[in-house]
């Protein structure tokens, strides 16, 4: 196969792969009943603590690890906010976005930089190449010759489907999401299955932004994430919220993104900018094609309390 | 298999108040196994109060209740589940996104987690079979009609081992098969030893399906009897139970000329609600028709449909001899139609405007109160002070909003606005829905000083004395259609509560009472 088109599907897969996870941790928090409009700064919160952790001790799994902890941190936040107190989703998950992105880059120069603007790197994953599969020709190098978040990102579409299609858990956090009432009316607490969602939505979220930095870029700067997060946000809605949709959609966004790459190998006389809106055309063509259908989860950005407290 | 000996639930002395009102009045209600009782009264007559108290929703200020031979106390909607208690609620706990099966497990609770969807839909179909709902197992919720969604709940209810369904209002968003297949799963259910309670306002059906008929009226059983033994007639007379008197002093009417005409008047029902068929009536200058009807029998539509908020798919509308059929709601109001809608917050009044913003909302673009597109706040003020005064509005500037005055006050600002415009025709619903005898007697008397000045009202209330008081003619409005209009010499409340149970029209009335 011609060099230049595999290299062009490579970059498909790694613009995707970022996407993916954050994506996926969308889909929880909407599925839900919450807006993922934190995605942005959940990704941006797991970037920094990949790299912090990764930088401050050298070791690539507690960067992983920390990159978790942050996402979630921030879906804590969002939790507190918009399930416990009831603000508005949209507002809440904007001001997490701009927070994350101040708090980031006081810390690198703060805490890590001492004042003054650090220039850190950090190892990069190793590829795993897969035994047996890998050693096919073109098809082993690109599909079973990546790092390790990779797999994950794109493996994670299983079970997520199965749990919301068939755990009675995700039968309970989709009812929490499009009829809060009745899932009350039987016993459930959506607030609590909300809160929950977004945290661990927001976990899987920042695992992305581990993958920018220890899969591909090696270091952290600031607003890092450039938009990802709202791109992760619109390949759920073209995704139609369910995880193999949305697996197509980020891989679709990816392609977007990569084509402006061959654009200008190429040199062809399309504006790379064009481009690269391509997939927020999408989304507002799926949006606006749909509408505010079946599909969408019926009580998303709706708040909803406890009726016993409130 | 009706009658049986031991009942299933005895609801003995309950007693209900809400401030100075008693909800339920000290209520006995006795129902068997294998039998359906119907529960029969008007909006207000305390049946839903009564339904949620033996549901856990509401409790009780005194009063028992044993189910099965086990007191129920201090109960919530769980426990009565629990104890074998459903209650199919007018509007759907259902998830529409989510399959018929997945609804099932959702309602089955902890005791659903460890079940399989394959078992849960085996069982969804077995049930579904047996009593005769025709339920597929694997339909999406959202896709169904709100028939097939009703039959959801009650497979809900069974799976979760009910054996006494609480049925409310069940029919009222049903088209006629859809009603007859819900009476043939009621006989099913009814065959199978479940006891069913059935509330409803419609006089034919309780007399089709109900072995025994409970009738309320302001909170206290005035009827009980078997079905057998009931005449329509005579159920009527109990709902309404009433008679007609003058409530104050009124002229009689002067009608001229016809200012609103609806011919053959028809529009689809929106989902949830109701639609029109066929609406054809007129009222002149100088008169009042007053629409009567329960809740939710069009009477919101007609008036959305006059106002201009909905289209009239089918008929022709004229006001003052033009015909508005297809003119948008700012020419109506051009053409002197004034509404004024029954929920003031959401339609008529921007509750953080000020009194003085609100008085002259629908004619802001208009001098005096804007000038080449300029506010003019000297007649803003003037106009929101000669309403306050005439109207008694009790606010202490024209400058604070509108959001912090009472339901009252509120509705005479709507009133007042509307009033001000000297519309030739008015259409108003339950205007003074909510409001003290003092606000109500206000309101009343200004809309009769409207017709005396010769405007054509048409004043729709579900509260039966007031359209009583009112109108110079008087309407029933019963799904959706206009089951008869009589004249105030001619009004009867029998014959009202027949039409509103929809039991007959104006002919055939006459046959049973001749």
């Amino acid at each position: 196969m011609d060099s230049a088109v595999l290299d062009f599907l490579a970059a498909t897969i790694r613009i995707a792969t970022p996407l993916m996870l954050a994506a996926m941790g969308g889909i929880i928090s909407e599925r839900a009943g919450v807006f993922a409009v934190g995605l942005e700064g959940m990704m941006l919160a797991g970037a920094f603590g990949a790299a912090a952790g990764t930088f401050l001790t050298g070791s690539t799994a507690i960067g992983i690890a920390s990159s978790i902890g942050c996402g979630a941190l921030v879906g804590l936040t969002v939790a507190v906010v918009a399930v416990r107190f009831r603000a508005d989703q949209m507002v809440t998950g904007l001001a997490a976005n701009a927070l994350v992105a101040g708090l980031t880059s006081f810390l690198l120069r703060g805490v890590i930089g001492h004042g003054r603007t650090p220039v850190i790197h950090t190892a990069l994953l190793d590829p795993w190449p897969v035994p047996g599969l890998s050693a096919i020709p073109v098809i082993g190098s690109l599909l079973f010759q990546q790092p390790p978040l990779t797999y994950l990102a794109f493996t994670a579409t299983v079970p997520l489907y199965w749990f919301l299609v068939n755990s009675h858990a995700g039968l309970l956090l989709r009812a929490a999401g499009e009829n809060p009432a009745a899932a009350y009316s039987v016993g459930a607490n959506p607030a609590k299955i909300r809160t929950v969602a977004t945290i661990a939505g927001a976990a899987i979220t920042g695992l992305g932004g581990a993958v920018l930095v220890l899969q591909q870029v090696g270091t952290f700067s600031d607003g890092m994430t450039g938009g990802r997060g709202f791109l992760a946000l619109a390949a759920i809605i073209v995704g139609r919220w369910m995880p193999f949709g949305t697996m197509a959609a980020c891989l679709v966004f990816g392609a977007a993104e990569a084509m402006h790459l061959w654009v200008q190998v190429l040199g062809l006389p399309v504006s790379s900018y064009i481009v690269q809106m391509l997939p927020y055309l999408l989304a507002l063509a799926v949006l606006a094609a749909w509408g505010r259908s079946v599909v969408m989860p019926a009580a998303i950005g709706v708040a909803y309390g406890d009726p016993d407290r409130s | 298999m009706a009658g049986d000996s031991i009942p299933l639930l005895e609801m003995r002395g309950i007693v209900k108040q809400y401030g100075s009102v008693a909800a339920n009045a000290g209520i006995d209600l006795t129902v068997s196994a294998g039998s359906v009782v119907g529960l029969l009264g008007e909006n207000g007559s305390g049946k839903s109060t009564l339904m949620k108290i033996l549901f856990g929703m509401v409790r009780a200020d005194s009063g028992t209740m044993i189910f099965k031979g086990r007191e129920l106390s201090g109960h919530s909607p769980r426990a009565a589940i629990g104890a074998g208690i459903g209650m199919i609620h007018q509007h759907f706990m259902l998830v529409e996104a989510m399959t018929i099966t997945e609804n099932v497990i959702l309602s089955l609770g902890p005791a659903g987690r460890r079940l399989r969807k394959r078992e849960v839909s085996r069982l969804v179909r077995e049930t579904s079979e047996r009593y005769g709902l025709d339920l597929d197992p694997f339909a999406v919720v959202g896709n169904l009609s709100l028939g097939r969604r009703q039959r959801v709940e009650i497979v809900k209810a069974l799976m979760r081992g009910a054996e006494l369904l609480i049925l409310d209002e069940p029919t009222s968003n049903l088209s006629p098969p859809e009603v007859d297949r819900l009476l043939s799963v009621i006989r099913r259910l009814r065959a199978e030893g479940k006891a069913i309670i059935f509330i409803s306002h419609k006089l034919g059906e309780v007399l089709e399906i109900c072995d025994q008929i409970v009738v309320l009226r302001d909170g206290s059983v005035v009827g009980h009897s078997e079905s057998d033994a009931c005449t329509r007639v005579g159920l009527a007379s109990l709902m309404v139970g009433r008679e007609l008197d003058e409530v104050f002093e009124r002229s009689t009417a002067s009608p001229g000329l016809k200012l609103l005409e609806l011919h053959n008047v028809s529009v689809p029902a929106a989902p949830g609600g109701s639609g029109l068929s066929d609406i054809t009536f007129s009222v002149r200058s100088g008169e009042i028709l007053a629409i009567a009807g329960i809740d939710g029998n069009g009477q919101l539509e007609l008036a959305e449909t006059i106002a201009g908020l909905r289209p009239a798919k089918v008929g022709t509308i004229e006001l003052a001899g033009t015909d508005i059929t297809n003119t948008g709601v700012a020419d109506r109001i051009a053409t002197g139609l004034s509404y004024i809608p029954a929920d003031r917050i959401g339609t008529s009044l921007v509750p953080s405007m000020t009194i003085g913003e609100n008085l002259m909302l629908r004619d802001s673009h208009r001098a005096p109160f804007s000038v080449h597109g300029w506010l003019n706040s000297s007649a803003l003020d003037d106009n929101a002070h000669g309403a306050i005064s005439a109207f008694g509005i009790r606010a202490p500037s024209p400058n604070i909003s509108t959001k912090r005055l009472s339901g009252g006050n509120q509705q005479k600002i709507v009133v007042a606005r509307e009033l001000a415009r000297a519309p030739k025709v008015l259409i108003a619903v339950q205007a003074t829905w909510g409001l003290d005898p003092g606000a109500t007697q206000f309101i009343l008397d200004r809309l009769l000083r409207l017709r005396n000045d010769g405007a054509a009202i048409v004043y729709i209330s579900s509260e039966l004395e007031e359209v009583l008081a009112l109108g110079d003619r008087i309407g029933v409005m019963f799904d959706g259609r206009i089951a008869g209009i009589m004249s105030r010499a001619d009004a009867d409340v029998t014959r009202i509560g027949m039409m509103m149970g929809g039991l007959e029209t104006q002919s055939s009335v006459e046959e049973i009472r001749a």
